[in-house]
């Protein structure tokens, strides 16, 4: 187990070296971006004095290495900062009484997170059984059934199946709500019926990749000698499969499991928006479109923080999955 | 007719390739009773394995029964459904496959795979079957046969493995089991170990087996009757008595043959003659684990040193050392009297090209992209500078040293090249540089006997012309007495042993050259018992310990 332990060390530390690299990237990006807060907020007829008076108070006129290593400590801390947009001006800028990017992304993460989880729940086991059948029936009209039905839901646009999604299942056959407009104190029940609709959306987006690396990775150990053992002491195929192939494919299948799960939290402002999903994606756009950096830089280290997180719980996984690695010599 | 267990007709079974079948096995027919083992014997691509396999009424991907019926006590496995096979395999018919290590699925234990098939086939309960499992281990003279089981595949050494899977083909007590080459891979003394307690077990349940494998010296120890393979067709079927005495056909008499290809000695070395290769005293280790220990010896110019040893004895890694790809930590090479930078890196260019390595798996030495001229011209051109038709006139010559028509060859891809002529091209490439020293690491180990021996004689024939020294790396000692000039014995990296061959051939030797030497099958049907009754049953089972 120390082995293990090690690696797992050795990532963790390499996860968080990742995401210092990331924030840099993410501080000078987000700073390249044109125009900025006080021009908005002024309008054009604003006088110079005035945008520079705005930047000072936000603190805009530092240099911008002064202004990373302050969001640096401030994050560290726990600290985000305060949203632009959401100051209190009669309050004195910069006082008491704004809204903490944290106090504006929390709620919204969570729905996020919720979605996610929701969508997740029904695609990892619909996409590994469908991959698992597809291997045992390879090349049957099964198999073949599966795989244009997933990838052409896979090439779609994701605001086409919504919309399709919203005709059968909300219009034609009234059984979901076609508005997921949730809010806080909502009873789970209630919470759970109006995020069916999206997190179908986003299933159908991302079990085409679970389900054909299933597949894949199965097919692919079909030819070990070990499978041919399996056979020749007269196991069933569908033994042969779930037994002695799925454990050794299971690196290959996690790590694309975790690219989607990342990929269903940074990634779906688009069914967001169609289905008026109060989630994380719709607040970065809007904070974007206004320049609110303080916002914004939390939601990209929000985002960074996730994929480095799922992929290094993906290698984790993959690395517990090797029994070589568990049980050394 | 009540004891016939298996009987074959007429099969015959055909690949794919490109589209088109071909036959690769031509109408065989195959008897065997109750009890019985039969040998099944010939080159690779003799359609051994897949007579083997069809045995079981099982084909590879791409491979089909074309015609015949396998009749396996009353059922026709070639027409019985996949459900009436399934009921079979494993419960009455069993595979040992060539590789243990590759066969048994690495993400299981040992134990969950021996019990698989007697629970599934409700031969067994688990705890029955685990307990038999256990017995099995004790009977095949495993260490520690009450905790081995509940270990990982990659946890046992390949000779362990390999007798935990018999024990796992007799989970179920079949009457038929398939050995498909079950100690090809594993070290002679090693396979001492697994053939004696194949054949103990096997007469003990009285199952009938059929073996395969290509090595007659181990069949004759295995088989009560064998049959011989060629290209498909069957050569001849004999007990193994008279099959081993009096073999009919001349293609039989020319395997048999193989094994006494020995070259005439050379005179001994003029004494204070410089040596073109001088390991001297050198140590290495691998991160902290410490492989090399203050192994020396010389090699002539002229001459052959073949270094033996089992695997993980360290002899790859003085290649290694040699060659500079693992600077040593202690000790200097020396190459005609001049010492050699550790690092191959630090060595100028000429050092390098005297200094060449022929690989065992051709296969994987060759670059598949790459046509064969593209291969040899590589070396040729940057060793020797050559260019245009110049080059090609080199490599030219280089395929007709190899015994290889030029124009014919030229162009090709590796891919279509047989393993023998593959081989060949590694030696090409490795005299297009035009060395003094050749490392030839287990070059013939991957290939078949006659084609093994043609590549001895090719590199006795090259040794002759162009006056190249080898060292030999090999587990085979066959190979040592065909071709060796010198031994050096090694041991976990230490040399335990060396001088002339035919000093070394002759007793005393130390222990361990000992029980190489009387570890390598013979072509007599009594060696392995008269063997075991020397060394006396316990011994092995002690060998087995020690290698824990």
């Amino acid at each position: 187990m120390d082995t293990v332990l090690r690696i797992i060390l050795q990532r963790l530390a390499l996860g968080l070296v990742t995401l210092l690299v990331v924030s840099i990237v993410i501080f000078v990006a987000v700073n390249l971006l044109p125009g900025d807060f006080a021009e908005l907020i002024l309008g054009q007829g604003s006088t110079p004095e005035a945008v520079a008076s705005i930047r000072r108070d936000l603190g805009l006129d530092q240099p911008m290495v002064a202004r990373y290593f302050q969001w640096l400590s401030g994050m560290v801390t726990g600290d985000l900062g305060t949203s632009f947009a959401q100051l209190n001006f009669q309050t004195n800028l910069g006082g008491a009484g704004g809204v903490t990017v944290i106090e504006q992304i929390a709620p919204r993460f969570s729905n996020t997170l919720f979605l996610a989880g929701v969508t997740a729940m029904i695609a990892v086991p619909i996409s590994l059984i469908l991959g698992v059948l597809a291997a045992l029936y390879r090349n049957s009209a099964f198999d073949k059934a599966t795989n244009i039905f997933t990838l052409s839901s896979v090439s779609s646009p994701e605001f086409f199946m919504a919309y399709l999604l919203i005709l059968f299942l909300a219009v034609l056959n009234p059984i979901l709500p076609s508005l997921s407009n949730i809010y806080d104190g909502m009873a789970f029940s209630d919470r759970l019926n109006k995020s069916l609709l999206p997190a179908l959306t986003l299933t159908l987006v991302v079990m085409a990749q679970m389900m054909r690396m299933t597949r894949a990775a199965i097919i692919n150990l079909l030819a070990s000698p070990y499978i041919e053992m399996a056979r020749l002491k007269g196991i069933s195929p569908i033994r042969v499969i779930v037994r002695h192939a799925l454990p050794n494919a299971l690196a290959p299948i996690i790590t694309v499991i975790a690219l989607n799960l990342a990929y269903l939290i940074t990634g779906v402002v688009v069914v967001e928006v169609v289905f008026v999903y109060p989630g994380i994606g719709q607040l970065f756009v809007d904070s974007v479109k206004i320049r609110d950096i303080p916002v914004v830089q939390a939601c990209c280290l929000i985002f960074a923080a996730a994929y480095i997180l799922l992929n290094l719980t993906a290698d984790i996984l993959a690395i517990i999955s090797n029994p070589r690695l568990r049980h050394p010599k | 007719m009540t004891d016939q267990l298996l009987k074959i007709r007429g099969l015959k079974i055909e690949g794919r390739s490109d589209e088109t079948w071909n036959p690769i096995i031509n109408g065989v027919d195959l008897d065997l009773k109750k009890g019985e083992v039969l040998g099944l014997i010939g080159e690779s691509g003799a359609g051994k394995s897949t007579i083997g396999l069809a045995a079981m009424g099982f084909t590879r991907d791409g491979v089909r029964i074309s015609e015949g019926s396998v009749v396996f006590d009353g059922v026709d496995l070639v027409t019985a459904s996949a459900k009436v096979k399934r009921g079979l395999l494993g419960k009455r018919i069993a595979y040992v496959a060539q590789s243990a290590a590759a066969s048994f699925n690495p993400a299981h234990r040992i134990i969950d795979q021996h019990t698989e098939a007697p629970t599934q086939h409700h031969v067994m309960s688990r705890a029955e079957s685990t307990a038999d499992g256990i017995e099995l281990y004790r009977k095949l003279r495993l260490p520690d046969p009450e905790n081995i089981g509940f270990r990982y595949p990659h946890q046992v050494s390949g000779g362990q493995l390999q007798r935990a899977m018999t024990a796992m083909a007799m989970s179920c007590r079949p009457d038929l089991i398939i050995f498909d080459e079950p100690t090809t891979a594993l070290d002679v003394t090693t396979q001492i170990e697994v053939l004696a307690a194949i054949r103990e077990i096997v007469e003990e349940y009285d199952t009938a087996a059929i073996y395969i494998t290509h090595d007659l010296a181990v069949v004759a120890q295995m088989a009560d009757t064998i049959k011989v393979l060629l290209r498909g067709d069957e050569v001849e079927e004999a007990d193994t008595r008279t099959m081993l005495s009096a073999p009919t056909q001349d293609y039989t008499k020319s395997l048999w043959a193989v094994r006494s290809f020995e070259r005439p000695r050379k005179p001994a070395v003029v004494s204070g003659a410089v040596p073109v290769v001088s390991v001297r005293k050198i140590q290495a280790s691998y991160g902290k684990i410490k492989v090399l220990h203050d192994v020396s010896f010389d090699i002539h110019a002229g001459r052959t040193v073949a270094v033996v040893g089992e695997s993980g004895s360290g002899k790859s890694t003085v290649a290694r050392c040699i060659t500079g790809l693992l600077p040593p930590s202690v000790g200097e090479i020396a190459f005609d009297g001049d010492v050699l930078p550790g690092d191959y890196r630090k060595r100028p260019k000429d050092q390098l090209r005297q200094a060449q390595m022929i690989y065992q798996m051709a296969d994987t030495a060759l670059n598949p992209r790459k046509t064969i001229g593209q291969i040899i011209g590589r070396p040729v051109q940057f060793y020797t500078g050559l260019t245009g038709s110049d080059r090609r006139r080199r490599v030219d010559e280089l395929l007709n040293q190899i015994e290889l028509e030029p124009s014919e060859y030229f162009n090709r891809l590796p891919s279509e090249l047989s393993g023998g002529q593959k081989q060949r091209i590694g030696i090409a490439r490795a005299l297009a540089a035009e060395p003094k020293f050749i490392i030839c690491d287990e070059v013939t180990s991957a290939l078949d006997q006659l084609v093994a021996e043609g590549i001895l004689r090719l590199l006795a024939d090259l040794q002759d012309k162009l006056g190249l020294s080898y060292m030999f790396i090999t587990h085979d000692l066959a190979t040592v007495r065909a071709i060796a000039d010198e031994v050096v014995v090694m041991k976990e990296g230490r040399v335990v042993e060396q001088g002339e061959k035919t000093a070394m051939f002759l007793p005393p030797h130390h222990a361990y050259t000992d029980l190489l030497l009387s570890s390598v099958p013979e072509m007599d049907p009594d060696w392995l018992d008269n063997l075991l009754t020397e060394r006396g049953i316990d011994n092995i089972g002690d060998a087995a310990v020690d290698k824990m």
